[in-house]
Parts: C-alpha cells; structure tokens; sequence
C-alpha cells in the first residue's frame, strides 16, 4: 500500500498551500469595515424589500427572498416578514421590486416603521457553462439605510460559488462544493443553498458583515 | 471528488468559515419557515394554505422541544395564511404573538389588523 501523500496529486497539495495562505492572512488582511454610522444608529428592525435583479435568471428574486431571513434574524436584527410585506406591496400598487425601492422613506416609516432598510441588488446568479467547467454562482450587494435620515448604515458584497470538480476547480468553489454538495445532489436547483451561503457570508464576516444586532446581544449575554 | 480530498477541503472550509464567519449556534428554530415561503413563490400550489399552516404549527411545538425561540415575522406570516384560509380568530391571535414577541412589528400589524376589521365590517 502506498503511502498517503503519494496518492494526492501536486495540483491538489499547491491548492491547500494557496488555502493555507489565505486562511491565515485573508481574514486579518482585508481592511475593517468602518462602522461609525451604523454605531450611531444601532438598529433593532429591518425591512428587506424584494432585491433588484441584474441577473438574467427570473426566479432568482423570490429565491433570494427566501434566503435572506435566517442569516439577518440569526445575526441580532427582528427582520419583517418577508413574503407578508411583498404581498402587501403588491396589493398596494406595486408590482415590482424596482418599484418598491422607489417608495419613499417617510413612507415606508409611516407604514412599517422600520429603523432600516436592506435594498438588495442580484448582480449574478445561475450557472455559467465555461470552457472546462460549470459553475453556480450567487453574487449579491447589499446597502442598509436608516430610515429617519437616510444615511448609508453599512454596505456589502458577497459571492458564493460552486465549481464542478472536474479537477483544478477554483479555491472558492472547492470549499463552497464541500458544504453545498452535502446538501443537494447535482440534479437540483443549488442556487437557493448558495443564496442561503452568500447571506451568511454577508452578514456574519467578521469585520465586513453587519455588527450583531441587539437580539444577538442579548442572547451572549447572561440575563441578570 | 476523493474521499480524503473531500474530508481535507471539508476541514478546512470549517475552519475557514468558523475563523472569518462567527458560527455561533442559532437563537431561533427555523424549521419550515424560509421553504414555505420558497415553496409559495417557486412552486405555487404545491402546499395548501392549510398545509402551510400545519407545517408552521409544527415548528412551534418543535421549537418548544428544543428550547429555541420563534423567530421574527414567523407569527406574523402564521397570521398572514390564517387570513388567506378565512380564519380571522386565528389570524388575530398569530399576529398579537409576533407583537408580543417582536414589539418592532406593532405599527405594521395594527395597521394590518385594522384594514381587516374594516373589510370585515363591510
């Protein structure tokens, strides 16, 4: 029996080397988020309308949305019920989610009441057949608002990819395949475990995400 | 993929996601929440209305068992397909508990809760 490392090829022994590397200096190299606004605003609530879709797949919108509550709730905001509040602006006269992130804030403080909102934008989404491979990706920018002033609170950027291992798959999409491919087989729609991914990795990276939220807060810290 | 690639990339996304990401354990029960709501735009008509609702009831009872809590706007949807199915008591009840609960959702609900008053008046 040959010994273990011979049985791993050098290809796959550089990526862990390119791994490694970014595992100990990515996080700590990447300059903080600079949080002074949403400090001063702390909010509690959160709406997050529909996202604006860029992306050329129909359902990616609905998708998304039904993504979106876990990670925020799970970071420390109370997050508004999701399909409830799109229903509800639908009947109202609104069909689009174009058209819902033009209502104005005072309005939307008049009728929610929100201390902030998410406005989502889908910059990409699907799966793209490229030359030796096939990969599903979600990429998505997220801008959070206080209601009362309008200030930018926080904005971010995430993408969640997954590569088909066809050998040399990319670094992203070999640690993003190892979670998702646990989940769902090949035949299914992987975008909604993606979705699901990419607002983690929005929400909760550390010194990019969003801070915790008082819900969060509450739940570490002993009760007196 | 290898098995001992797959374990080794396994590996290190844990670690990689537990160093960047916080992975603290959840505050709230999940359950099937977020895939009715999937389900509802995705699938239409693949579960009833009181389909939905049993699979919500569900969750709040599993929740319960494992002393999580009910998260934001789960009660306040449980109201929302109380409505759809015509159930106005029901509906009533979810939406005071998502109020109880979630102080933040009262504007939104009493309004909500005051436009079915007035259409049931009519």
């Amino acid at each position: 029996m040959k010994p273990l490392k011979i049985t791993l090829p050098i290809k796959f022994i550089a990526a862990l080397a390119v791994i490694s590397s970014i595992l100990f200096t990515g996080c700590a190299t990447q300059a903080p988020y600079d949080y002074t606004a949403l400090n001063v605003h702390k909010p509690r609530s959160i709406l997050v309308l529909p996202p604006l879709n860029n992306s050329v797949e129909v359902d990616a919108t609905y998708i998304y949305l039904s993504k979106v509550t876990q990670p925020l709730a799970e970071r420390g905001y109370y997050v508004f019920p999701v399909e409830v509040i799109d229903r509800f602006m639908k009947e109202n006269g609104l069909p689009s989610s174009a058209e819902m992130h033009q209502v104005p804030l005072d309005k939307i403080k008049d009728i929610i009441n929100p201390d902030a909102v998410l406005y989502v934008t889908i910059d990409n989404w699907g799966q793209k057949y490229q030359i030796l491979s096939s990969t599903a990706i979600v990429s998505v920018s997220a801008q959070l608002i206080d209601v009362d002033t309008g200030t930018l609170l926080w904005k971010g950027h995430a993408q969640a990819v997954q590569q088909s291992d066809d050998g040399g798959g990319g670094l992203a999409g070999m640690l993003v395949s190892a979670l998702v491919t646990q989940v769902v087989g090949k035949n299914f729609d992987q975008t909604p475990q993606l979705a699901h991914l990419a607002n983690y990795m929005l929400f909760h990276t550390e010194g990019q995400g969003l801070l915790e939220g008082p819900y969060r807060i509450a739940e570490t810290q002993p009760t007196p | 993929m290898h098995p001992i690639k797959t374990i080794l990339v396994l590996v290190l996304a844990a670690v990689l996601f537990s160093g960047c990401a916080q992975t603290n354990s959840n505050i709230y029960h999940w359950g099937e929440y977020e895939n009715i709501i999937y389900k509802s735009y995705a699938k239409p008509g693949e579960l009833s209305i009181q389909e939905q609702i049993q699979l919500l009831n569900t969750d709040i009872i599993k929740a319960q068992e494992a002393n999580k809590k009910i998260p934001p706007g789960f009660y306040a949807h449980l109201g929302y397909l109380y409505l759809a199915d015509g159930d106005y008591r029901a509906a009533m009840t979810s939406l005071e508990n998502e109020q109880s609960l979630y102080p933040e959702s009262a504007p939104f609900l009493t309004g909500m809760i005051n436009r079915m008053n007035q259409e049931n008046a009519r």
